[in-house]
């Protein structure tokens, strides 16, 4: 037992494995804000009443959705930085590459998991049926207001669950990031490994454990909030 | 007309502003589809040199159809599994022993929240320290067996909550006319909770195609890293992920469509009303 402490201290002094965690949080969070934007702007063109934005939308949804994650952020690195030479971060800066791969990173999650956000936006509204829209007609409500008062709340809580599903996937894949050298969690541990193959069962835990810790409690909450503000009908 | 609660049927007035703004939302996706094709020709990205190697045999012998094969491969063999790993423990979370379910759910919940990577890149340095594998095999055995532990696990719920998703009759039925509950479970519950979960079962394996992508990152010879070979013997980085991309996205479209053509077929075919949803399945990428 006390080598195993010994072992997990020295390696928690060793390598900055808070560190690691803090930048899968941040790109969790950056991507997570990103995708939201995209997302949104993805289903609002889906579910409105014209076709080519509806058929746009759609394009994206479908070509993005059946796309792997690790080519899209292959090609935001290796595409558009290498060969077109679009940078988003300060090319002066003495920390640019890192900044940069982080950036990219980002908007390659974004751009991905906006697809997912705009079926979970859109199962939202289909949970409301046609039925509650006629009953606010019905009762004088004009176009904005049954919108406002009777469908986007319904559409929104019936929406919770299924953008937890993505909030969790998102946390996951941000592990993807390290295909293109962002030091975050995956990236650490592959490194912590390579130099300390003797405990790598304990990296691993370690590793396995920080991603249970956060994805559990997100679960929860989300599957907590679902249920919380579901609309029972 | 679509059943789309947020709008009403267009009046005549509304009709003439929805065909405007139909026309000015289809230039400008076509202006924004014009300015990328500009980019990429200004970029020297639309010559033909750039896009002649993917003419010839030589790269889809040599590269690419290596490449759907190490994909499409890591793919077969994860499902296999994951089938056997999902059936396991989808039928240990449904046991009537506590501990057997709470060890199976345990399971289960882990290799769900770990990410695929993680387990991936592990699995493939387990695999050379201890030289569990010829060295030729290692980075399939490691994408296969990250990619089974996590779709058997999802496997798993999709079991799980296939059969949750029954009629109460169906048990009731099996334990009445004298059946054990595992016989119950086995031979009247199980093939219907499968049944039902069928089309879920399939969009997975876009998941699993998708995932095995991952494999790039331990040198596997998958389609992207055979890409890449590609793209580094005649420079040609975006052609070569845009042939890519189309490859991925044809085969994972095929398996979408039939998942569809399944979800209607089945619709008839358990007993009782069944919408089977499974937490966190087909938006899951790990």
């Amino acid at each position: 037992m006390t080598t195993l402490s010994t072992d997990v201290s020295s390696l928690f002094a060793q390598y900055d494995i808070f560190g690691a965690f803090a930048m899968t949080l941040r790109l969790t969070g950056m991507a997570l804000i990103g995708s939201l934007a995209i997302g949104t702007v993805l289903a609002v063109m889906r579910i409105s009443p014209i076709p080519s934005l509806q058929l746009g939308g759609a394009i994206y949804v479908n070509v993005v959705r059946n796309t792997p994650l690790t080519l899209i952020l292959v090609a935001c690195s290796l595409g558009l930085y290498t060969q077109l030479g679009i940078v988003l971060a300060d090319s002066s800066s003495s920390t640019f590459i890192v900044d940069n791969n982080i950036r990219l990173a980002v908007l390659g999650l974004s751009v991905y998991h906006a697809s997912f956000v705009c079926e979970a936006l859109r199962s939202g509204v289909n949970t409301v049926p046609t039925g509650q829209a006629e009953a606010a007609r019905s009762i004088g409500l004009s176009f904005g207001q049954s919108l406002r008062l009777v469908i986007l709340p319904q559409a929104f809580r019936g929406a919770i669950a299924p953008l937890g599903n993505v909030v969790i996937a998102l946390t996951k894949n941000t592990t993807v990031a390290a295909t293109i050298g962002v030091a975050e969690a995956s990236y650490v541990m592959k490194e912590m490994i390579e130099f300390r193959p003797d405990v790598i069962f304990l990296v691993f835990g370690i590793f396995a454990v920080g991603f249970v810790l956060i994805v559990l409690p997100v679960g929860v909450f989300m599957t907590w909030l679902s249920r919380r503000v579901a609309v029972t009908r | 007309m679509n059943v789309n609660p947020l709008f009403d049927a267009p009046g005549p007035r509304t009709k003439r502003a929805f065909r405007v703004a139909n026309v000015v939302a289809l230039l400008l996706l076509l202006g924004g589809l014009a300015w990328v094709v500009l980019v990429l020709e200004r970029r020297g990205q639309l010559t033909a040199a750039k896009w002649e190697p993917f003419l010839t045999s030589d790269v889809w012998s040599d590269y690419l159809l290596p490449g759907i094969g190490g994909t499409l491969g890591a793919a077969a063999w994860s499902v296999v599994f994951a089938g056997i790993f999902g059936v396991v423990f989808g039928l240990g979370r449904l046991s009537q022993s506590r501990v057997l379910r709470g060890v199976s759910g345990a399971i289960v919940e882990f290799f769900r929240a770990v990410p695929v990577l993680l387990m991936m890149v592990f699995v493939y340095q387990l695999l050379i320290v201890y030289r569990l594998v010829p060295s030729d095999r290692l980075a399939l055995t490691a994408v296969v067996t990250a990619l089974t532990l996590y779709n058997g696990s999802v496997v798993a719920e999709l079991v799980r909550s296939g059969v949750l998703s029954l009629p109460k009759g169906q048990r009731e039925a099996g334990l009445s006319v004298g059946m054990t509950h595992g016989q119950t479970l086995r031979s009247v519950l199980l093939p219907q909770g499968i049944t039902a979960m069928l089309p879920a079962l399939v969009s997975q394996l876009v998941v699993v195609v998708k995932d095995s992508a991952l494999g790039y990152l331990i040198s596997y010879a998958e389609l992207l890293r055979q890409a890449e070979y590609v793209a580094t013997n005649f420079s040609n980085y975006i052609p070569a992920v845009m042939v890519i991309a189309a490859i991925f996205i044809t085969i994972n479209f095929a398996l979408s469509a039939v998942a569809d053509r399944l979800a209607r077929r089945l619709r008839s075919r358990t007993s009782g009303r069944l919408a089977p949803q499974a937490p966190g399945l087909v938006t899951s990428t790990k």
